[in-house]
């Protein structure tokens, strides 16, 4: 039975408008002007050009950590483990520039061989998962969670540990890494990278050109929708969840290379900053589909940077965003159940 | 309790599975209800134990009108279904189990339950200790617990489901024993089977069905040549078989020896030549099933070899197989065979290979055209393949087969299909045999089985008969090993 | 250390364990009937900042536990909504809750973050704190520790000993069979999905009540001690009484890595901290070794002595999820 294609923006429009109502009805029961947090988040995020590139400087991890998220969902993963695997990132490519630095190398190789390391640190977190689902069967939501709180606990370990600052170990990281060190920046003040940029957009488009037009991307497919008929017609599926996790772990690490290199310039404890749960939302609202992920992304990185000024402005809490963007989320997943509840039902069977 | 069926009928989409059936049984008797795959046995009995409302059509029990809503009302009202796989609570300890579902106080008292049951299964000569848990009894065990568990919340009437499939003979001998006992205090008993000698050893009276219909009711002593014409109908005149010239030996299985859940195969042997037609007859859950998968490297056999083309593959993986030209097409289309939400030309493309990194749709588009042309296939490039009737369904995974095989397995080619599609996926399943292509394949249509084989295996209970030449052999004498019966002559030839 | 501060210190373990037990053994009781319930991070910090709201409100420290309650089991209600009757991803749903709640949490506690509130307080039962080391212990601390006891054998006594709780094992278990024996599977799902969350629910106002005075928003400590509570129904095999041990566990093991971080500095005490996760991760494993292929055939090679013995390991580590859990039911 074909459903009308009509009715799936329908229910989503519905679902935007529910959000919408539900977020302002929250805003209302504090006593806080709606109209105002939007305005004040509006601006916030594109109010300035400083905001503005604030908002490309968090749209780059979140990007990277949702395409890698888009290949571990097309072949039936949740890889909750995410937010370990740029932790994880973070953690090699800071020791690989610790090595490096004051060394002969010339910084610009130190950077790129550092993202690489962060790269490999990634995807050695994740195959960590994998390899825990594939030969010891563990659900890869309970041994990406698992290994999350590993992942931190490495990283706090660190910087409160071997990488400590020199007298009082400090809950700002390890020791800044020299200007030398740092991914090129638009000027001396700001944070923002136009490089990191790039390799997001990159990543994204890497990520659309691999499951739409590849044989690999297809196969992903075949064993995400039916991992029985695709082992069936030749596919080693055991092999396509491996890659999967590897090529997601590879993004996450360059995320949290990219942190540290670009951004913070050093390790700190909250170094994945939630950017992975928030690729996981991200994921879920595209319908694992690349191509409107990198809009979305760019949105919901405005709502969060847009938002950090409620608290300074309108008294208000910066977890707004996370409001907003959370019940988008939850009334679009709703709307899909009811509609294909409606659809079954409606329907008649050939 | 007297059970009425009146004019139950039951449909689901294009298939009758009751067309109007119409049974009465009494109590302190036994009915034995005999049919083939797809009958209607299960569906009935579905009905009559509550796990399925009829479209049409009354139960009446002791001449009062019944509505029986669900598996619980039907047990309030005595009719009590033991499944082939019983429905108990492997972690559970048995007391527990029985407990479960029955009315009573907040804390049940255990200590009075097991104490009942202690007594109860004495009664009957059963050995279940109540502390004991069910994931450690055998088949026969759960379903004596099952048994028990019914006539503890006062079960009048007890439907049994094939419950000879995987129990040991004095197993078996001592559940008759209990049938018979149970039904000589008053019971009524539905014993549900396709065992021929079963049926007749235990019934007082014994209904076929066939294609939804009640085919007729036999009183003993039975004939068992009647009752398998009531199954499975009467003979068809055959058309001739096509003499393909046979080549060199495709499939090997020597002394292979399986094991599943409910049964053992022990020492089968068989030897496939190239474009030769093995029919793999029997009722479903008789072994066929597995033994296809082994030839494919879906089950590990226990024991014994299988060789492809002279090489040893007994230990390779099902990639092994098909790199060394064997195809095996699953039952379950949409389930195992095909990708819900990929396209007929993206299902192609997966089957075809890589031909490096990037995929060239122009040209996939275009050789998916022509192999949907070349099948027949209802259906254009971009159709999703759920989308597919379940005819086109089939061409589709014939066609997402490699051209030069050596052997294609497949399990029930024709399930579903109208007779047009069936005649078609067996025309090409022919050209394929011309080329050299070997096939085995397994069906519950004995005129399937008949019509296009060239030797027949029959399978029963784990025993596998010697492959059969096709051409002597007829719908009666197919039906009669089905059932169980005159398998003595092969075990006669092997002691000999 | 002396023997005083050392029950002291364990005294104070069980106390900070409340919500630890609060929240696993309300996860057990969703996941024994078949429904993961992945938001119970967002659920407490959401039930810990509304139960405080409402105790501030009607300066009623009862009130604020309802309400906490209240609040787990509406949550809880989604989840069960989405995934029984819409039969949408249960990880899906329960993810995204975990995330909102929490943020809800932050958002609407705002304006009342840091002020002093009503809170709870020690009750020592008269008698029984009398008691040489166990009364101490046991006996002098507040009504919700004492709940929390009375919780774990309540739980234990009704999963084990009563009608309802063997039905809750088989909907959980296999649902077709329990509902051939007349379990309404759909009804009860949602029932025990939504009991567990009030349970759950309770956790919160724990803290804000009791334990962290208030509500403090991001350094309240809370946030984690759901995804812990999953970890630890996991480690504790689903049953009420080994999930509560898990918990006091856990709970020792924070105590233990706050008081060697002050005699051994060389030790992390976040090795501690995270205990639960791989220990979870461990059971996970020796779950599905039992029954992995390549376990197997590694097993049939070894030579008779040594394969008996870790057969014999292996089923008695053996943790059995139920056999349902995550999976929809349809009726036919």
């Amino acid at each position: 039975m074909r459903d009308s294609p009509g009715l799936k923006p329908l229910f989503r429009t519905a679902a935007v408008v529910l959000a919408l109502t539900l977020t302002t009805l929250v805003l209302l029961a504090t006593k806080s002007p709606p109209l105002a947090a939007y305005a004040s988040i509006a601006r916030g995020a594109v109010g300035s050009w400083s905001v503005g590139s604030d908002v490309l400087v968090a749209w780059v991890p979140l990007l990277l950590v949702t395409s890698g998220l888009l290949v571990t969902f097309t072949v039936g993963l949740w890889n909750i483990g995410i937010e370990g695997q740029i932790t994880s990132g973070a953690v090699f490519t800071t020791w690989a520039l610790r090595s490096f630095q004051g060394g002969s190398l010339d910084p610009g190789l130190a950077i790129a061989f550092a993202v690489l390391a962060g790269m490999a640190g990634g995807m050695l977190w994740a195959m960590l998962v994998g390899a825990l689902k594939t030969f010891g069967g563990v659900n890869e939501i309970f041994g990406g969670l698992g290994l999350n709180y590993v992942a931190t606990a490495v990283n706090l370990w660190l910087i409160f540990g071997p990488w400590k600052r020199p007298g009082v170990a400090s809950m700002s990281g390890t020791v800044p890494f020299g200007r030398s060190y740092w991914l090129p920046t638009v000027t001396e003040q700001s944070r923002f990278a136009p490089i990191a940029v790039v390799i997001a957009v990159v990543a994204i488009a890497v990520v659309f050109v691999l499951i739409q037009g590849t044989y690999f991307g297809l196969r992903l497919k075949a064993v995400g929708r039916n991992s029985r008929a695709a082992y069936l017609l030749g596919i080693p599926t055991w092999q396509y969840t491996m890659v999967s996790f590897a090529i997601c772990g590879l993004f996450a690490g360059l995320a949290g290379a990219i942190q540290v290199t670009a951004v913070y310039h050093r390790l700190i404890p909250s170094i994945s900053s939630g950017y992975g749960y928030l690729g996981l939302m991200v994921s879920m609202l595209v319908n694992y589909s690349a191509a409107l992920a990198a809009p979305v992304a760019l949105f919901f990185a405005a709502l969060n940077v847009g938002s950090i000024q409620l608290p300074i402005i309108l008294k208000m809490d910066s977890s707004l965003a996370g409001v907003l963007q959370g019940t988008l989320v939850l009334f679009v997943l709703l709307a899909e159940g009811v509609r294909s509840r409606v659809m079954k039902k409606g329907g008649s069977r050939p | 309790m007297l059970i009425e069926l009146r004019d139950i009928c039951k449909t689901f989409g294009p298939v009758r599975a009751n067309a109007g059936i119409s049974i009465e049984v009494a109590s302190a008797s036994i009915l034995g209800i005999l049919g083939e795959n797809g009958a209607g046995k299960s569906t009935l009995m579905k009905i009559l134990s509550g796990f399925q409302l009829p479209d049409s059509g009354s139960i009446i029990l002791d001449g009062e009108a019944a509505t029986i809503r669900s598996p619980a009302d039907a047990l309030a009202r005595g009719i009590g279904m033991l499944h082939q796989d019983p429905l108990d609570f492997p972690p559970l300890r048995l007391v527990d189990d029985i407990i479960l579902g029955s009315k009573g106080r907040l804390r049940p008292d255990r200590r009075r339950t097991a104490k009942e049951f202690r007594e109860l299964a004495s009664r009957f000569e059963f050995d279940l200790d109540p502390e004991a848990y069910v994931d450690a009894l055998t088949v026969g065990e759960r379903q004596q617990l099952e048994i028990l568990r019914l006539l503890w919340l006062g079960a009048r009437a007890l439907i049994l489901d094939e419950p000879t499939t995987g129990i040991s003979l004095p197993q078996k001998e001592k559940l008759f024993a209990t049938i018979r006992r149970l039904a000589s205090e008053g019971m009524t008993v539905l014993f549900v089977s396709h065992k021929l000698e079963d049926v007749e050893s235990l019934c007082d009276r014994a209904v076929v069905l066939r294609q939804g219909l009640l085919a007729g009711s036999e009183v003993p002593p039975f004939d068992t040549r009647r009752l398998i014409e009531l199954m499975f109908g009467k003979e068809v005149p055959q058309s001739p078989h096509l003499r393909i010239a046979r080549g060199g030996e495709v499939l090997s299985a020597r002394g292979l020896c399986l094991d599943s859940l409910r049964l053992q195969i022990k020492d089968l042997d068989l030897s496939v030549r190239a474009g030769e037609v093995i029919g793999l007859a029997g009722m479903e859950g008789s072994g066929q099933a597995i033994f296809l998968a082994s030839c494919a490297g879906l089950a590990r056999p226990v024991a014994g070899s299988v060789r492809i083309e002279e090489r040893e593959m007994t230990r390779a993986s099902h990639h092994d197989f098909k790199r060394e030209g064997v195809a095996y097409l699953p039952a379950a289309r949409l389930e195992e065979g095909l990708v819900p939400g990929l396209t007929l030309e993206e299902h192609f493309i997966l089957a075809e290979g890589r031909r490096g990194l990037f995929i060239d749709r122009r040209s996939a588009e275009i050789k998916a055209a022509s192999r949907i042309a070349s099948y027949n296939i209802k259906g254009r490039p971009d159709s999703p393949v759920e989308e597919l009737s379940g005819g086109n369904q089939q061409r589709a995974l014939l066609a997402l087969l490699r051209d030069d095989l050596s052997l294609i397995l497949v399990e029930h080619p024709t399930r579903g299909l109208d007779i047009e599609s069936t005649i078609y996926i067996w025309s090409k399943l022919k050209e394929r045999c011309a080329q050299g292509t070997a096939i085995v394949f397994i069906s519950s249509d004995l005129d399937e089985i008949l019509q296009y084989s060239d030797r027949v295996i029959v399978f029963f209970a784990g025993k596998v008969s010697p492959p059969l030449a096709a051409e002597s052999l007829g719908v009666e004498e197919l039906g009669r090993l089905i059932g169980g019966k005159g398998w003595e002559k092969f075990e006669e030839a092997v002691r000999a | 250390m002396s023997g005083d501060i050392l029950f002291l210190g364990l005294a104070g373990v069980l106390a900070s364990a409340g919500p630890v037990v609060f929240a696993s053994i309300g996860e057990a009781i969703s996941e024994r009937a078949g429904v993961i319930n992945l938001s119970m991070n967002g659920l407490i910090l959401l039930a810990a900042m509304g139960g405080f709201a409402m105790a501030l409100a009607t300066k009623s420290v009862v009130l604020g536990f309802v309400a906490g309650a209240a609040i787990g089991g509406a949550v809880a209600g989604i989840v069960a909504f989405s995934s029984i009757t819409l039969k949408q991803s249960q990880v899906a749903v329960g993810f995204v809750l975990t995330l909102l709640c929490r943020d809800l949490s932050y958002f609407l506690g705002n304006p009342i973050m840091g002020l002093p509130g009503p809170r709870i307080s020690l009750a020592p039962i008269p008698f029984l704190d009398g008691i040489p080391v166990l009364g101490p212990l046991f006996f002098r601390q507040d009504v919700m520790t004492y709940l929390s006891f009375v919780l774990i054998a309540a739980a234990w006594l009704f999963v084990n000993r009563t009608r309802p709780g063997l039905v809750l094992r088989g909907i959980g278990e296999k649902p077709a069979a329990a509902y051939a024996r007349g379990a309404n599977v759909g009804r009860l799902r949602y029932l025990y999905t939504i009991l567990g969350g009030a349970i759950a629910g309770l956790a919160g106002p724990i803290y804000s009540l009791s334990i962290k005075a208030g509500w403090k928003g991001t350094i309240s400590g809370l946030d984690g001690i759901g995804w812990i509570a999953l970890a630890i129904t996991i480690f504790g095999g689903w049953s009420p009484v080994k999930v509560a041990m898990g918990a006091y566990l856990f709970a020792l093991l924070q105590w233990l890595g706050l008081v060697l971080q002050a005699a051994l500095p060389g030790v992390p005490s976040q090795v501690l901290q995270v205990a639960p996760f791989p220990l979870m991760i461990l059971t996970l494993l020796f779950v599905n070794l039992g029954n992995a292929e390549w376990v197997a055939t590694a097993l049939a090679r070894l030579p008779e002595r040594p394969r008996r013995a870790l057969a014999r390991l292996l089923r008695a580590t053996n943790v059995k999820p139920p056999a349902a859990l995550g999976t929809p039911f349809e009726k036919d």
